[in-house]
């Protein structure tokens, strides 16, 4: 199986991607997670101006087959929550990394950003571990 | 010819020699088990329990019994319990209505009698397929969009509901009505004691009899639900719709408690009133009274709330050849899958009661359940025109009723209904003062289908005679 990692992206251990635009990064997860977890029934969000430390659960993905917690890779407040995800959880299957971003916080610290792992090193990180 | 010699010790004590025979393995069989895992009796399968706090002594209970002596033991106890068989006019949370005979048959069926709530659920299609026709029938009488397969009983259900509305406001304070059963307040407080929810209590209008919709000071933008019982505890029917206007206008559920089940066959249902959480107790439907349990939780709500909603659910599927089945769905809120996260404690449900009730509801129809309750409105408003005509009773409440409803007598009520028992032999209410002390003189009457025309009469007659 071969996935989709984009090179503009940040990773997390966790199967969680991060794209970083000044102060604000937008969190989803990564192709590979949506494919693991199968057919996305629900999204549980969290609301807006929730505090998140980093490796906070803020929500969790419910599939055919399981619940998955997911987890912020920074720390930081949420801003804007993709509320579309509540009638179109699918979105999480058909664009992990578009349509289908989940939150968007304002980094307490930005430097965790760069602590993640590259494309590079998380398609490495894939083949290592799947 | 050889005789039968008197012999003392074989009928003297003839219990000292009975094994407990219902335990299906020989004493030779746990020696051996014993001895396989190295053990020499069975008390050291206990060894690592601290010794200080090890009983150390056989159980204060009767010695074993003979059957015929078990009999005759439960026979005695029987025998006390008098209550059932008198003419009686308690109600206050658990009712006294007829049970057509079919619902005891069908629920004695060894398939549906043995069998716990299905935890490898898809393979007991009977009943998820009756859960699923007793959660159709709860959402058709409150008029909400999903209910689930039942829990304990009203009291935990009306816990619960607090708890969903948490999960769901994401706020910690709930304002519940005075009015609500205090049994069900004295629950809720010990089942939510360890979180972080708050309740607080409207009083209720002492004229109405029922909380006003202008006394709502406490609902502020921290409250999560606002709680309301119709028929209230009092009996009255509160204004539901202007008091769910009140909870949605600052972004709270209203929840909705129903405690006699009976009255959804004539009033208008809570979903039609706004409310976003049902609860109830559906003891009503089929299900004896029992001395308080076991009872039946209702619990239905809006669809939008189902993933935050609490306990099991049965749901329709089709398979790949279009044949229907039975399911669990939404498992994913449940504990053993979710674990900690999981919306609630209780996966399980009230089987057997909550097959009863859906006998009892299939049985009815629609119209049987209109005309039963139509039946206890008609006989509680007699029974009330009648006491309220009696020298020095009153009712001191206006609003209306169902088929329960409060009298104020000349004297202490506790001891009136006291004296009446013993003297007329007629359980005649329930003294308010075991709840509320400011009017020991109020009573509260339930009257149902099942008290005739004569034994309203009685009532009202013994009452007149014990002042």
């Amino acid at each position: 199986m071969s996935n989709n990692i984009p090179e503009n992206l940040r990773y997390s251990k966790d199967h969680e991607w991060v794209l970083v635009d000044g102060e604000t990064a937008t969190i989803g997860i990564t192709d590979y997670a949506q494919h693991a977890l199968g057919d996305v029934v629900y999204v549980d969000m969290p609301r807006v101006g929730d505090a998140l430390s980093s490796h906070e659960a803020f929500g969790s993905v419910e599939s055919v087959k399981a619940v998955s917690e997911i987890f912020t890779p920074i720390a930081g407040e949420i801003t804007e929550v993709n509320e579309a995800l509540n009638d179109d959880a699918e979105k999480v299957n058909t664009d992990p990394y578009g349509e289908a971003w989940m939150i968007k916080i304002k980094m307490a610290n930005p430097l965790e950003a760069d602590a993640m792992l590259s494309a590079v090193e998380y398609e490495e990180y894939l083949s290592a571990n799947a | 010819m050889k005789q039968i010699r008197f012999d003392k010790s074989k009928i003297q004590n003839p219990k000292s020699k009975i094994q407990m025979r219902y335990i299906p393995n020989s004493p030779e069989e746990r020696d051996e088990m014993l001895k396989v895992v190295g053990l020499g009796t069975a008390d050291e399968l206990f060894r690592s329990i601290p010794a200080d706090v090890q009983l150390n002594r056989q159980l204060k209970i009767t010695e074993p019994l003979a059957e015929p002596e078990v009999i005759g033991a439960m026979e005695n106890f029987a025998s006390k319990n008098a209550a059932a068989r008198k003419t009686s006019f308690l109600g206050a949370g658990v009712y006294s209505h007829y049970s057509p005979t079919v619902v005891d048959h069908l629920i004695q069926r060894s398939e549906f009698f043995t069998s716990y709530t299905p935890y490898q659920p898809e393979v007991s299609q009977g009943t998820l397929q009756y859960i699923f026709e007793f959660q159709t029938l709860i959402c058709q009488l409150t008029g909400m969009e999903v209910a689930n397969a039942s829990m304990y009983d009203g009291s935990t259900a009306m816990a619960e509901a607090f708890l969903m509305a948490q999960r769901v406001t994401r706020r910690d304070k709930v304002v519940i009505a005075q009015t609500v059963h205090p049994e069900y307040l004295e629950v809720a407080k010990t089942y939510t004691q360890h979180g972080d929810l708050t309740i607080e209590t409207v009083h209720f209008d002492q004229k109405q009899g029922r909380i006003l919709t202008d006394e709502l000071s406490k609902l502020d933008d921290k409250t999560a639900a606002l709680v309301v019982q119709s028929p209230n505890f009092f009996g009255c029917i509160e204004d539901l719709q202007a008091l769910a206007d009140k909870a949605h206008n600052i972004g709270a559920l209203f929840i909705v408690v129903v405690t006699e089940a009976i009255s959804f066959g004539l009033l208008k249902s809570p979903g039609e009133c706004g409310a976003d959480i049902v609860v109830g107790e559906g003891q009503s439907f089929g299900i004896p009274m029992s001395f308080g349990g076991p009872h039946l939780g209702l619990f239905a709500t809006r669809e939008k709330y189902v993933r935050n909603m609490p306990g099991r659910l049965a749901g329709i599927a089709y398979d790949k050849n279009g044949n229907r089945g039975f399911v669990l769905t939404l498992a994913t809120r449940e504990q053993h899958i979710r674990r900690e996260k999981a919306t609630s404690n209780i996966c399980t449900n009230q089987g057997l009661i909550a097959l009863a009730a859906t006998v009892y509801m299939e049985t009815m129809g629609k119209k049987g359940l209109q005309e039963v309750a139509m039946q206890n409105a008609q006989k509680a408003a007699y029974a009330a025109k009648r006491i309220s005509e009696l020298e020095n009773f009153s009712l001191p409440f206006s609003a209306p009723r169902f088929n329960e409803f409060v009298v104020r007598a000349p004297k202490n009520a506790s001891e009136m209904l006291e004296d009446l028992h013993a003297s007329k032999d007629v359980i005649g209410g329930l003294a308010l003062s075991r709840y509320y002390s400011e009017n020991p003189n109020d009573f509260l009457v339930c009257v149902t289908e099942t008290n005739t025309k004569a034994q309203i009469d009685n009532l009202v007659e013994s009452l007149q005679s014990v002042v």
